[in-house]
Order: structure tokens, then sequence, then C-alpha cells
């Protein structure tokens, strides 16, 4: 649970692909009647307007950080704008982060991560995508970016569905799944989406990281297996698997793998394999997260990473008869898949 | 052995703390300046409030939002602000507007020149004007991080991503670019001219000896500094950041270069404030748990102005003579200290 005394500012980040409709979704939250106060920072001061009163508009300054590592860049600009809204604390309860179609989130978050002052006052609150159901599959072949923005989703708004046939649909859906199938999917006309289902999700709130499930499967057929068991060295797509009624993709090079383990992990192995694991894979690793049950610890512990930084903690005791299980979910790039896996496997105790 | 008393180590120092005539600033207060005698605290939006020294505080109304950059030099405090406007404030409290920003974007930085001069900037691009020359413009590749004149001449540095452009407005001759990968937020020239010094997003300062443009690298620091102030003559650079005050020698022609800084007045808390005393070998220190003490340079002797428990220290400033110290705490509880 989010504290709700705690003055940190909450921060939503919207990305999505040119012309999916990330400034429709921007002006529904505004001007939903919900009593509170925005401040929006854009990038483009696009043709359609945006009604609020505290706009600014960002530059989009990726800066890297003086650390040797070319994964670690922040929005510069962020840092900046953040430090100056700060002052007007009181004025606004939540702020919005329009990103460009063509940007990478990964900057955007882990400014959340690098800098101790907007750490400070600020929270990531998630990172919503806009996608575009009659183009998406298409912008997914030939631009990196939007691929990156789907993977890196908390929340995806799966927006236009008036425009594609039922088929389709699913077919688009599919594809995302098969990229990220963890994020909360709200398919959408003109961004029709509950406001609840887009803020306030605290996403990247250790203390909220309840469940990492792919979400397809709680929807689906609740049956518990692990999608990443079967086969993955073909680079084809196929349909032999059909989970919650969808068709079943294969990314060619963004996927997500989960680990599980019944047996508690050694904290002592564990701790030095994660770390080493994104100092050598962070720029493959978009997205990580875990909760983990370690031995002769009662306690739960949680982590969640971008790229190569990592924040975790101690979280709750194991409640009696909670099933000390450990799961991790990795969504990245050419994920070495039996490296990590061998890797967690000497992290089992025995 | 019932009577021994350890003693508190807080006693053994001496505390000046009943002398300070508290100041209620109220509302967030982001720094304190001199005009005259009278101390103008910078609120985080819209208001300086202008104390007097029996404690009278006078608000003066300067902007539509938040104050994002402010500098003084004694008669008057430049401020800019999210409402797109640089005006400058009087110690009387004439509010005289400057500058509006076309596209009414961010004052993010303010410099004044001992001459008049004064530059701010906007997104990529500062801005000069000078006496009565018109307004000069210059863009730099990425958003301007900080602004500093030189001492002498009509020389800018500009601070900004990968390094600092020191360009003179009034000539004709390219900018000079001084290059360094990474993030400069904040820059100053050593008052005898010879080095300039960036705070950089890393907790970390750079600086350059302007001759022959070498680096000096200055790091250790635990946290972002975001406050730098020269001794009186120039001869160390005073920087928050770390848990005590870390002092970098300049009085040689080398600078800091190959030589430790000196660590004053260390506590279990980050300095967030330092200002040196205009004259002697003093200078003040705030840190994050509201503490405030005085160090002397020579040897490290420390007077406690204010006790911890309260809001982190905003900002220190002494009046031109030497007489006066004023400190702000970020809830505006705030002080002023007659010597």
């Amino acid at each position: 649970m989010s504290d709700p005394t705690s003055p940190k500012i909450p921060v939503t980040v919207l990305t999505g692909y040119l012309g999916a409709g990330k400034t429709t979704l921007l002006n529904r939250i505004l001007s939903e009647n919900h009593g509170k106060k925005y401040a929006v920072i854009v990038n483009e001061f696009g043709e359609i307007g945006i009604d609020n009163d505290l706009i600014i508009g960002a530059d989009e300054e990726v800066f890297e950080m003086n650390n040797g590592c070319v994964c670690c860049t922040v929005r510069g600009d962020l840092v900046r704008i953040l430090d100056g809204l700060m002052k007007r604390k009181g004025k606004f309860d939540a702020i919005i982060v329009e990103t460009t179609g063509l940007a990478d989130p990964a900057p955007v978050a882990q400014t959340f991560f690098v800098d101790e002052d907007v750490q400070k006052n600020a929270r990531l609150d998630a990172v919503v995508t806009v996608a575009d159901a009659k183009w998406l599959s298409d912008r997914l072949k030939d631009a990196p970016e939007a691929k990156n923005q789907i993977a890196f989703a908390d929340v995806i708004v799966l927006n236009k569905t008036d425009l594609v046939s039922k088929a389709e649909l699913d077919e688009v859906e599919a594809r995302i799944r098969a990229i990220n199938p963890y994020a909360k999917l709200h398919r959408t006309e003109r961004c029709q989406v509950a406001l609840s289902d887009v803020l306030e999700r605290g996403a990247f709130d250790l203390d909220r990281i309840l469940e990492i499930e792919p979400e397809f499967l709680q929807a689906g057929d609740g049956h518990d297996h692990d999608h990443h068991h079967h086969d993955h060295g073909h680079d084809h797509s196929h349909d032999g698997k059909s989970a919650g009624g969808l068709k079943h993709y294969h990314d060619e090079d963004m996927q997500s793998l989960s680990l599980r383990s019944d047996k508690p992990l050694d904290a002592t192995k564990f701790m030095p394999w994660l770390q080493n694991l994104v100092a050598s894979e962070g720029q493959k690793i978009l997205r990580s997260k875990g909760i983990l049950a370690f031995s002769d610890d009662d306690d739960r512990y949680v982590f969640q990473g971008v790229h190569m930084m990592l924040e975790g903690d101690h979280q709750r005791a194991w409640k009696e008869g909670e099933p000390r299980q450990s799961r991790l979910v990795f969504i990245g790039r050419e994920l070495p898949e039996q490296t990590i896996r061998d890797g967690f496997e000497r992290c089992i105790t025995t | 052995m019932k009577e021994f008393d350890p003693g508190d180590s807080a006693a053994s120092i001496i505390s000046v703390t009943d002398k300070v005539r508290p100041v209620a600033i109220p509302a967030p207060v982001t720094s304190v300046h001199f005009l005259g005698d009278r101390a103008a605290f910078v609120g985080a939006e819209e208001n300086v409030f202008l104390a007097s020294g029996a404690g009278e505080i006078t608000p003066v109304a300067v902007h539509g939002g938040g104050i994002l950059c402010a500098a003084c030099d004694g008669t008057r405090l430049l401020l800019g602000s999210d409402d797109g406007k640089l005006v400058s404030l009087d110690a009387k409290g004439e509010v005289t507007p400057l500058a509006t920003d076309a596209k009414r974007r961010w004052i993010d930085n303010v410099a004044l020149h001992p001459d008049g001069a004064f530059a701010w900037s906007a997104g990529k691009t500062a801005f000069v004007r000078s006496g009565k020359a018109e307004e000069k413009s210059f863009e730099v590749p990425s958003t301007v991080g900080g602004l500093a004149f030189a001492p002498k001449g009509l020389r800018l540095a500009i601070a900004h991503y990968n390094g600092v452009t020191l360009w003179f407005p009034n000539m004709v001759a390219t900018a000079e670019v001084l290059e360094w990968a990474g993030s400069h937020l904040g820059v100053t020239f050593s008052p005898d001219n010879k080095f300039l010094v960036t705070a950089m997003h890393e907790p970390a300062l750079h600086g350059w000896r302007l001759a022959d443009t070498r680096h000096m690298r200055m790091t250790g620091y635990p946290g972002r500094v975001r406050s730098m102030s020269w001794s009186a003559g120039g001869k160390a650079l005073a920087t928050s950041g770390a848990d005590s005050v870390i002092m970098w020698p300049f009085a040689s022609k080398d600078g800091p270069m190959g030589k430790e800084p000196a660590m004053l007045a260390p506590l279990s808390a980050r300095v967030s404030a330092v200002a040196c005393h205009p004259r002697q070998d003093i200078l003040a220190a705030g840190y994050s748990d509201g503490t405030i003490l005085m160090v002397r340079l020579t040897d490290g002797a420390e007077i406690l102005v204010r006790r911890n428990g309260g809001a982190q220290v905003a900002g220190l400033a002494w009046n031109p003579k030497g007489t006066l110290l004023a400190y702000a705490a970020e809830d505006g509880d705030s002080g002023l200290l007659e010597l």
C-alpha cells in the first residue's frame, strides 16, 4: 500500500508511438472530474491543445552518467524541471510526463533511481503505454522504439479498437503479450479507460509488488504453467499453444523470462548473482522484478530494476500458510535465457 | 561514582544561539541575500520577504509563480521565475521588471556582473544585458545549467551538458568551450580569474585552470554539491554535499591539483549551505538536520548558531561588511545574527 501521508509526488509516464493517442489520454485525465491538479510535462506542443494550468515544455535531454555504463542514462531536463516544480509543492497533486513518440522510457525511469533530489520529492508511479490497435503490429516490426515502449510498460492502453476486427485485435494483443505478458492491458476506443486503471498504480512501489503473474494466465484458463519452459530456439511465430484464448507468439528479439523456485534461495549466492547479472547483461534487461524467499529469513524480500539499476528491500513477514515461493521476472532484448536459468538454479539451497 | 558526569559534548561548543533574532518567514524559503543591511529571504514562490534588523518582515510580491533562481550584489537582487520573467528588487522593496521570455519559458539561471551587467537563461539560450548596450543572446547545445560572470571583463561562463562555454558577449570571436563529460549544473570563477569550477549532476566538482584549461577533478562527495562559496580573498572554495564542509585550496598556481581538501565541522548530517565571511577567515555552514555552525578556517574552531532538529538549512548570507549573518531554513524558520 502506498503511504497516504507520504509527501512524495506520484509521477506517471505516458509513452506511445506517434499517433497512438497519448494526448487524447492526457486530455481525458485532465478533463475528468477528479478534483486533482496535475502538473504536465510535455515534449511536443502538438496540434492538439492541452487544457491545463501547469504545462511545462521539456527538451527530452538524455544524459549519460559518468560511470562508464552506456545504459545509465537519465533525463537531464526532468531533473531540472522536477527540481523547479518542487518549489510549487501544494499547487498540484501529481505529475504526468508525456514523452515523444520515439522516446525510450528507460532514461525517464532511471532518473528516479539515480537522482537523490528527485527521489526525495517524487516517486515514479507507472509507465503507461498507449498503443494503436491498427498499426502497432506493423510498428513492432519496423520501430524498435515501439517495442521498447511495450516492453517497458506497466499499463498498456490498446487504443482505437473500433478500427480493427476482433481477430485483428486478438492478433495485436498476442503480439503485445509475446513481449510483455505482465502489464495490465486495457482495450479502449478514444482512450476511454478508467483513470484508476492508469493513475496511482504504484507499479514501482516495492510494497506493491504483490503478484508478478503473467496477466493473460490470470485472465485465461488459470492453468498454472510457465510458458517459457518450451523451446525458445525457434525464430518464427507459432500458434501451437493457446492461453486465455489468445494466440501465443514469440517475439524474435524481445522476451520475458520468468523463474521460480519452491525451495528457498541462498541470499549469499543470490545477491551477488543478481548484481553481477544486471552489471553484465543490464543493457539487455529492460525491467526486472522479484519476490524472494531466502533460507533462514522469515521476511519476503522484493526487488525491482531498470537496466543496471536495482532496488530491493525486505517487504514483510511471510504469512502463515503462504507458500514461500521465489518468483522473478525479466523483460529484455535477446536475454541469455539458459545462462540466467543456470545461474538462478545455483542460488537455490539444496 | 554516581557524581561522575561524562559531560555533554555539545556543551563544550561555544554557542551564540541566544543571540540569534528569529525571523519567522510564513512560507518555504529557498535562499537568503543581503540588500544593504536588510536581509531578503527568497520564497519558493511569488514573494521575497525583507527583514530589517528589528526583525520586522515585509513581503514583496515579485513573481506569479515559483522562483527558480536568484543573484545578488548587495544592492540589487535579481530573481527569475517559472512565470517567464526576470525582475530586480532593491533594498526599498521596489520591483523592476527586467525581461519577459517571449515563449514564457522558465528563467532557470541568473548572474550579476560587478559593473551592473546581468545575464539569465531560458532553455538552451543565455542572454546578457549590459549598461546601454543592447541585449545579446547565445545558444548552447543543451539546457543551461548555470551562469557566472568572470570577475574581469564582460565574459560569461555558461554551464551545460558536457562542458562550459565561455562567451564574450561584446566580441565577435567564437566562444571557447571547455569540455568535460557529464551534466554541469553550477559554475563559479575564482576571484583571481584563474580558475573555473562547476558543480556537476553527479556528486563531484570539475575545474579548469583557465590559462591552459588543465582539468581538475574534485570527487568523493556523497551528495550533489548545491552550495559553493569562495573564502575571503579567494584562497579556498567551500562546498556543501558531504557531512563536513569540504574546502578546496586555490591559493597556489596549481589550485587544488594534487592536493587534499580540508574537511571542517564534521557532523552526522549533510552540509546543505555554505557562506564564507566577506573579509575574515570564517564561514557559516548549514546542515540537513537544521544545525548551523560558524567555523574558523585556520583551526576549525566551531561556534553553534542554530541547534539541530529544525528543517534543512536552505541558505546563508553575510552582509557586505560581514557584521550580520542571515540564515533561512526550508520551512521558513529563519534568523539573523549580529556579530
